[in-house]
């Protein structure tokens, strides 16, 4: 190649196409974009604004909606089954986050600090393993199994063990607060085996040598967890919390499953409030504001995430 | 190997006991799935079976036809993984490596597409394929699938699809080869493993989903495995080693997943954490 030709290419900007332009302009490459496009608006964009619309009108499903305009805005206000299932909200983003986020952050620390480096690094990924696996599991699954062991009646394998100590049969589910804790257990469950298996893997980022280092200095282990270990998974913590939050606003497969809500609405959660909306009460307009609230949610901790991911990316790369 | 002290000792007993706390319950769906209620009701949940009886997931297998609802499973994550990697690659293609204007914003249209709660969509798709005529048919789930997948592949490929070497591109362009060419005879045996990560995560993602099939599969014929199940919970029908027989069939398939691509989905999963 002539020098020219290089000197040429080298000063090309990142902004061209990666691949040389013959004839053809980059107008070219809408091609490309085109199915992904008109499905993407199809499916999604159509939908998304045709449910926004819904918000102000009334509709059974049949015949045309009816416009009403702000009055469901206005009867979400004063709904105080509404306000329970949002409430309810933070306490599945208890179950999915935090929780998991605390509790993955300790036993990656120890399965990489203490087990992996004294016990062998097979131990280590044999117990890491256990923890992942009931994310593999669809979360329905996930809901039928937990639900299963709080069976209730006299035969449910709880309430059987704790027949043997003399304990009567409970209604795990009939009352609260067991309905919730129930359904947080089965979130908790689910979801510790990911930031454990996130953060173990952020964990090979750190050399072997500074906690042997540390733990000569005489630091102990709690001392080696929050220098070291938290301080430099930090990015993955902000990831694990911010995309976890996402799916805990979103959980809708436990309640259908566990609790369809009840007791009385206690365990009522935003999805499933707004699919009980349009399939079983047929208030669709009702049904679309409740679903557009929580995607005005959704997308503003989306948007946290997006940004956070960005600076961490763009970080990285000065980086190198 | 370093010195361990008494403190090690018990700090592993402790990761130790919370991974047996994780495992109770699949150990707990796994032994009653196999006993008959009566030794169920005699030995109690705990215990091992004292016979192996395959009553209840026979009654189960039975009553929910399980190898269609497998097959329903296998049908449309199957046809959404390789629809979506396809278009994901077109997508990105466009975006990392014909650089169109405004690809930040078109990325990041792609990725709040796939981040958006599916309730938000719901009841318009629901109307939309009722009037096509695609309600309770496996295709409008794997039509919706298939743009919620690929717009998360489009977010991944395309900072993926921006790392080709420009060396490379260049090289076939001067070769002769035209844009179409390039994809399929350079980027794509490039970027196979890329790909074929996609392609599993999207089979399983797509296996676990839940909202979407129940809404849009009505009749059991076309329903999927974690659906079948969940319809029949709370049936009159079902003791309670059938449940528990219901329960380990969920199961199975995934396990047999997991199994499978273990160390696909670790590292994958890492690499969708900080991609």
């Amino acid at each position: 190649m002539s020098l020219t030709a290089r000197a040429r290419r080298s000063s090309v900007p990142a902004e061209e196409p990666a691949i040389p332009q013959r004839g053809q302009g980059r107008s070219g490459y809408w091609l490309y974009l085109l199915p992904g496009f008109i499905l993407l608006l199809v499916i999604v964009i159509v939908p998304l604004v045709w449910n926004v619309y819904l918000t102000f009108t009334s509709w059974k499903g049949v015949r045309s909606p009816e416009f009403i305009g702000a009055a469901n805005w206005i009867k979400l206000i004063g709904d105080e089954a509404f306000w329970t299932s949002f409430l309810n909200s933070v306490w599945m983003v208890i179950a999915m986050v935090i929780v998991p986020t605390i509790v993955g952050l300790l036993v990656a620390a120890l399965l990489f600090d203490v087990v992996g480096r004294k016990f062998g690094g097979k131990v280590g990924s044999f117990l890491r393993a256990t923890y992942y696996l009931p994310q593999i599991l669809p979360v329905a699954v996930a809901g039928i199994v937990i639900g299963w062991i709080v069976r209730p009646g006299s035969d449910g394998a709880l309430n059987q063990v704790l027949g043997a100590v003399g304990i009567a049969p409970y209604d795990w589910l009939g009352q609260m607060p067991s309905a919730l804790i129930v359904l947080m257990v089965v979130l908790v469950w689910v979801q510790i085996g990911y930031p454990v298996v996130v953060f173990m893997a952020a964990l090979q980022r750190v050399d072997p040598e500074l906690y042997e280092a540390a733990e000569l200095d005489g630091a102990n282990w709690y001392q080696r967890f929050t220098s070291i270990t938290v301080s430099i998974i930090r990015p993955e913590i902000f990831v694990v919390t911010l995309t976890c939050t996402i799916a805990a606003l979103k959980v809708f497969g436990p309640v259908y499953i566990i609790t369809r809500g009840g007791p009385a609405g206690a365990t009522l959660v935003p999805s499933y409030y707004a699919y009980q909306e349009f399939f079983t009460k047929r208030d669709v307009g009702y049904g679309a504001t409740i679903a557009t609230v929580l995607t005005i949610l959704v997308v503003i901790v989306s948007v946290v995430f997006i940004r956070v991911q960005t600076s961490l990316e763009r970080k990285e790369r000065a980086g190198l | 190997m370093i010195k361990k002290r008494g403190v090690d000792w018990l700090l592993l007993a402790l990761v130790v006991v919370g991974a047996l706390l994780v495992l109770a319950p699949f150990y707990l769906v796994l032994v009653n799935s196999f006993k008959s209620p009566t030794d169920y009701a005699t030995s109690g949940p705990l215990a091992f079976p004292q016979s192996l009886d395959f009553s209840g997931i026979t009654k189960f297998w039975e009553r929910v036809n399980f190898p269609e609802k497998v097959w329903n499973s296998v049908l449309i994550s199957g046809v959404v993984s390789v629809l979506a990697v396809l278009i994901s690659m077109l997508n990105a293609f466009a975006i990392g490596i014909g650089r169109v204007r405004g690809r930040t914003w078109i990325v990041l249209l792609f990725l709040l597409a796939n981040l958006l709660p599916q309730e938000a969509l719901l009841y318009p798709l629901y109307y939309m394929f009722k009037s096509v005529g695609l309600y309770d048919n496996v295709w409008s789930v794997i039509i919706i699938f298939t743009v919620v997948q690929a717009a998360f592949g489009t977010y991944l490929l395309s900072s993926v699809y921006r790392t080709v070497p420009k060396e490379v591109l260049e090289a076939a362009s001067l070769d002769g080869a035209g844009r179409w060419k390039i994809l399929w005879r350079v980027v794509f045996p490039i970027t196979r493993p890329t790909l074929s990560v996609l392609l599993i995560f999207f089979f399983i993602w797509t296996w676990n989903e839940f909202l979407i099939p129940l809404t849009f599969l009505a009749s059991n014929a076309n329903q999927t495995v974690p659906v079948a199940i969940s319809v029949l919970q709370g049936d009159r029908l079902m003791d309670v080693t059938t449940t528990s027989a219901s329960a380990l069939l969920g199961i199975i398939p995934t396990l047999i997943f997991f199994l499978i691509f273990q160390r696909t989905l670790t590292r994958g999963i890492t690499a969708g954490a900080v991609k």
